[in-house]
Parts: C-alpha cells; sequence; structure tokens
C-alpha cells in the first residue's frame, strides 16, 4: 500500500528560523504514527504542512498520494484535523457544532445531522450533544473537537498535541478514542511532547529535533537502539541515594543518575543479568535497603537522551507553535 | 440553499452506524457563507455579554451627547441639536460596532477555529463573505437598538417614509462596507486585545465629524479632515435623507450628491478591504 504521508527534503524557514530544515519522512498507511520532539522541533510546522496550512519554502510532500503543493484543495478532502486549540464554538451545543463542519465539508444538511450523531455516538458524547459547548469540561470539548475532524469521514486524521493540558483521565478516554478510530481504519499522525503517548498510540514513532528526522522505528526497535538496558534501584531512605549511586557506578562503570522527584537511580547496564545480582549483593553488604531494585528496557524519554544529548524539556516555551498563532 | 453535492446516507456499514457518503470537489460558496456567518450569528444572539454591552455603550453614549454636551452646542439650519444628533450617531454605530468584529476575527483567528476553517475543502474568500455578512446583520441590530433609543430621547424625522427608509439603507450598506475594514484589522491583530487596540481608530473617524457636533465649531486646521472623510460625507446623506434636503440640515449641495458621493466611498473600501481581507485569510503561510 502507497504510504499516507511522504515528505523529502522539507523545508520551512521563517525569518531567521528554520522550523523544518531538510525533513524526510514516510508514514505508512493503516497505523498510528507519532511525531515526538520537544518544543520547537518543528513537529507542528509539519503537519501544518500536511494540513495546508502553511507552505514548505521547499521540498515534497504527498498526502494520500496527492501533491500537496499542487492540489492542496484535494489534500483538505482527505484529512481531518484537530489542532492545539480548542476551535469549536462555545455558544453552539456540540451536534450544532459537529453538523456545521459537516455542511462545510459538503455534505447536505440532513445527511451532516446524521453523519453529527453517529460521531457524537462514536466518542460517548451523545447525552451532551445538545448541551452548548461552553458548558462542556475540559477533556469534553477536546473529544468534541476530534469529533469535529472525524465528521467528513478523513483518511487522514492529523492531531497536533491531542491531550496537552488535559487531566490523566481525560488523556485515557481520548486515547481510547482514537484506538478505537485506527481499529476502523482511520490513518493518524500525531505530534506528541510525552514519551508514554507516543508509546501507548503509535506504532511508529519518529522522532524530530531542529526540523530534522533523528530516528524512526516502532517503540520497541527505539528502546532497544537507544541502547543498553537500564538497572534501577528505588531506596527505602532517600538519604541513601548517594551510596545506590556509589554501588551502580561501582557494578556498570556507567554514570549513574540521580532523580530526586521519583527518588531513584538508574544506570545503563550492558550486563543485564550478572550486573543486577551484582548489585544486589553489594547493597546487602553495604546495608543498604531497597523497596525495588530491577532491570529494565529504557523508556522512550532515555533513548531520546541517548539520541539527541539533551532530555526532553516539556517546560521550554513552544516557539514552534507560538510563530503560527498569528 | 441550493447544493449540487450528494445528500446520501449509506446504511449498514462499520459497527451498525450510518455511513455518509462525502462528496468529492468543493463545498459551494453559498453554502460556505451561510454556515460561518450562522456562526457567528449565534454566538452574538446566545452570548448576554456581547448582546447587552453594545446596546448599552450606546445608550450611554447617546443620553451624554443628548443631555449633556447637547445644551451646549449649536446647530445649523432648522434643526433641534436631538434631530440633528441623531442620525449622525446612527451611522457612528456602525464603527463602534465594528470593533467587537475585529475583536471576534482576532480571537477565531488565535483559536484555532480559522486553522479548522483553511483545513476543509471550502472556497476560503466564502468564509470571509460569511464573516462579513454575520457582522452586518449585528451592525443592523445595533442600528435598530440605536434608532429606537434615539426615538426615546426625542428625536423625529422630518423627511418622507421613502426618505428615512432610503436613509437606513444607505447606513446598512455602509455598515456591510466597514466590516471589511474590521475583518482585515482582526486577521492583522494576532489577538482580540491587539484588535480592540487597532480598532480605535475609528475614534478620530467618529468624533472628527459632524456627527456630534457642526465641523464649522472645529479650528480651521481640522475642519477639511472633518468635512471630507467618508463618515462625515456618509452622515450628511443619512441626515438629508431622513430630514427631506439639505437645506434643513444646512449643508451645501443636494441630498443626491451625497447618496451618490457615499456610494463611491463604500464602492472604494468595500474593493480595497474586500480584496485585502479575503488575500490575507486564504493565503498559506
Amino acid at each position: 500500500m502507497a504510504p499516507i504521508i511522504e515528505a523529502r527534503g522539507l523545508h520551512k524557514h521563517f525569518g531567521d528560523v528554520r522550523a523544518l530544515d531538510g525533513l524526510d519522512l514516510t508514514a505508512e498507511s493503516g497505523r498510528v504514527t507519532a511525531l515526538l520532539g520537544p518544543n520547537g522541533a518543528g513537529k507542528t510546522t509539519f503537519i501544518r504542512a500536511v494540513a495546508t496550512l502553511s507552505k514548505p519554502s521547499a521540498g515534497i510532500l504527498r498526502v494520500a498520494g496527492i501533491d500537496a503543493a499542487a492540489h492542496p484543495e484535494r489534500v483538505r478532502r482527505v484529512i481531518g484535523l484537530a489542532g492545539q486549540h480548542a476551535s469549536t464554538e462555545p455558544a453552539m451545543t456540540g451536534r450544532e457544532n459537529l453538523e456545521m463542519v459537516g455542511r462545510l465539508f459538503g455534505i447536505g444538511r440532513r445527511a451532516a445531522r446524521t453523519a453529527a450523531g453517529a460521531v457524537l455516538d462514536q466518542l460517548g458524547l451523545t447525552e451532551a450533544g445538545d448541551r452548548v459547548v461552553r458548558d462542556y469540561s475540559g477533556g469534553m470539548r477536546r473529544r468534541l473537537d476530534l469529533a469535529a475532524s472525524l465528521v467528513g469521514r478523513p483518511r487522514l486524521l492529523l492531531l497536533d498535541e491531542p491531550t496537552t493540558g488535559l487531566d490523566p483521565r481525560s488523556r485515557m478516554e481520548l486515547w481510547d478514542a482514537i484506538r478505537t478510530l485506527v481499529a476502523e481504519g482511520t490513518d493518524v499522525l500525531l505530534t506528541t511532547q510525552y514519551l508514554e503517548e507516543a508509546d501507548q498510540l503509535a506504532r511508529d514513532v519518529i522522532i524530530v529535533d531542529r526540523g530534522t528526522v533523528i530516528a524512526a522505528a516502532t517503540p520497541e526497535d527505539l528502546k532497544r537502539r537507544g541502547g543498553t538496558d537500564v538497572l534501577e534501584v528505588r531506596p527505602r531512605y532517600a538519604r541513601d541515594l548517594a551510596a545506590v549511586a556509589d554501588v551502580l557506578s561501582l557494578v556498570t562503570r556507567a554514570t549513574p543518575r540521580i532523580h530526586d522527584d521519583t527518588q531513584r537511580v538508574t544506570a545503563a547496564s550492558p550486563g543485564g543479568g550478572d550486573q543486577l545480582s551484582a548489585v544486589l549483593r553489594l547493597l546487602d553488604e553495604r546495608g543498604v535497603p531497597a523497596d525495588d531494585v530491577g532491570l529494565r528496557r529504557p523508556t522512550l524519554d532515555e533513548v531520546f537522551l541517548t539520541l539527541t544529548g539533551k532530555p526532553i524539556d516539556p517546560s521550554a516555551p513552544d516557539r514552534d507553535a507560538g510563530s503560527h498563532t498569528a | 440553499m441550493s447544493h449540487p453535492t450528494i445528500d446520501a446516507v449509506v446504511p449498514g456499514s462499520t459497527q451498525g452506524q450510518d455511513r455518509v457518503s462525502v462528496p468529492s470537489g468543493r463545498t459551494t460558496f453559498s453554502t460556505t457563507a451561510w454556515v460561518t456567518s450562522r456562526r457567528t450569528v449565534l454566538q452574538f444572539f446566545r452570548t448576554p455579554q456581547l448582546l447587552l454591552m453594545g446596546s448599552v455603550q450606546g445608550a450611554l453614549f447617546l443620553f451624554m451627547f443628548r443631555y449633556i454636551f447637547g445644551g451646549a452646542i449649536e446647530t445649523r439650519g432648522d434643526l433641534t441639536y436631538v434631530d440633528f444628533l441623531v442620525p449622525g450617531f446612527l451611522v457612528t454605530v456602525v464603527l463602534w460596532t465594528g470593533m467587537a468584529a475585529a475583536a471576534g476575527v482576532a480571537e477565531d483567528s488565535a483559536s484555532g477555529v480559522y486553522d479548522r476553517l483553511r483545513s476543509l475543502p471550502i472556497p476560503r474568500s466564502a468564509a470571509m463573505v460569511g464573516r462579513s455578512l454575520a457582522d452586518a446583520v449585528l451592525t443592523s441590530w445595533g442600528i435598530l437598538v440605536t434608532a429606537l433609543l434615539g426615538l426615546a430621547v426625542g428625536f423625529r424625522a422630518h423627511g418622507s417614509v421613502g426618505g428615512i427608509a432610503m436613509g437606513f439603507l444607505v447606513m446598512l450598506v455602509a455598515g456591510y462596507v466597514f466590516t471589511w475594514v474590521f475583518i482585515l484589522i482582526g486577521l492583522v491583530a494576532g489577538s482580540a486585545q491587539a484588535a480592540q487596540g487597532m480598532s480605535m481608530l475609528v475614534v478620530p473617524f467618529s468624533f472628527i465629524s459632524n456627527a456630534n457636533v457642526p465641523v464649522s465649531s472645529m479650528p480651521g486646521w481640522m475642519q477639511p479632515f472633518a468635512s471630507h472623510q467618508p463618515i462625515t460625507v456618509i452622515i450628511n446623506a443619512v441626515r438629508s435623507l431622513m430630514h427631506g434636503g439639505t437645506g434643513v440640515v444646512g449643508i451645501g449641495h443636494s441630498t443626491v450628491y451625497w447618496v451618490a458621493l457615499s456610494a463611491v466611498w463604500c464602492f472604494g473600501i468595500l474593493v480595497a478591504f474586500g480584496a485585502l481581507a479575503t488575500a490575507r485569510f486564504a493565503k498559506a503561510d
């Protein structure tokens, strides 16, 4: 099957800022592809280019086989976009909002009503459908936004940071909704800063940094490629963090990371099982009680650190998105 | 609404839901304009703050001029101050309600509403035409409310019924045309606050006109602008139409002259700002 998105050498410059700097990627049909990267990496710029909101300065972009630069209006027929901001009308009901988007997709009045009803049902919003959106919770608004992007039955759904700012429960609900869509055959491209989100939803993860792709694989592959397994120790007492770090560095010969917030110490462990038992023995000898000692695969966070040399920093200002709001 | 695309529901597909077959090609201009304007009108009439604020603001200004400044202002022609004031005041309502339109457009722009619209298979200019039509409805509402308030504070038109109707028509046309100025401001501004700030340009056009006081009472250097700027021209047309001629109103030329000149101004503003606003909205960044 032809890829749903194909980008070759995509460039987009805003003044001196290279939001896209020769980006190459392929998103296959029939799965969720996640674009993962820190703020300002170019994720939003790319999704805006796919949505025909932004014209790349150079390069080739094909969406569902259509050249986006030559036929943007044909691309708009096959995509549905849910952006970072809720774009539904607060003074209208959920149903009215969806009917409006359906009508703008060129669906007739009655058919738009049917489509709106079906999508409300699909996202568990039927009960709230006739209330004005102004009375919705943040999570419901985001689900309605997702619903609005579905009314036109797009082949490709573009979700720009779909769960940013949501509480954990609403996030899970939205994840479930997205999984259902994929099961029904919609292709999804989503951007996220949450490693967990990419891990949970995506079959393919593409890591983007400074406008280029630095890695593309399945979450499993990435974890493997991100290096060795990780030894993780959680001491019973916070005062033992340094002592644990000492043990880990002695055994693994790697520099351990102390996570003060979660009271854990981690270190890359090429030796796997042997090193695990060595750590247990040493901790016991030194009389350092531990609540948890384990060997695990690296998280995407650690992979990102290995690949880019810097951790993901969700607190960085989002200049990528900010430059587009005008 | 005429709609050439299909209107079919295909029952019995995935998980028992009705699947709607989506038409190919572009959504029609009229559907897009109608659906988008409906949204803006609903937004206005379902938001009591918006609905009330404009009317209250208009009433306050009208009362202020009628009862506080009015006694100190000498009018020319045969008109009492309230009869002089209200037609001019009605025209400036077009400007003041426009400020809210600019803020609304800026908000839609910043909140992602316009991103969604641009991602849909619609003629992009139709979305802006829809906005302008909706704003014209809101302006007409403002004119209606202010006209009723005007009657309540003692305004009486002395012209013929036809003349008065023509006067309202000129105001509605001007109201529509000026929405394009505010749409452009809203698109360029980036945020609702900035749009409000930029809309302050209505202040000189509203006050350096003959809406509230005769131009002859202003200093000499101000008079050329005050008597030739479009708002004054439109006010002259409306005032003469409502009171039955330029003589009663105390200005030169004929009613036809002022109406024709207003039409020229409106046409020019519509073409210039309409083109700029639609181009700005349609442009990919």
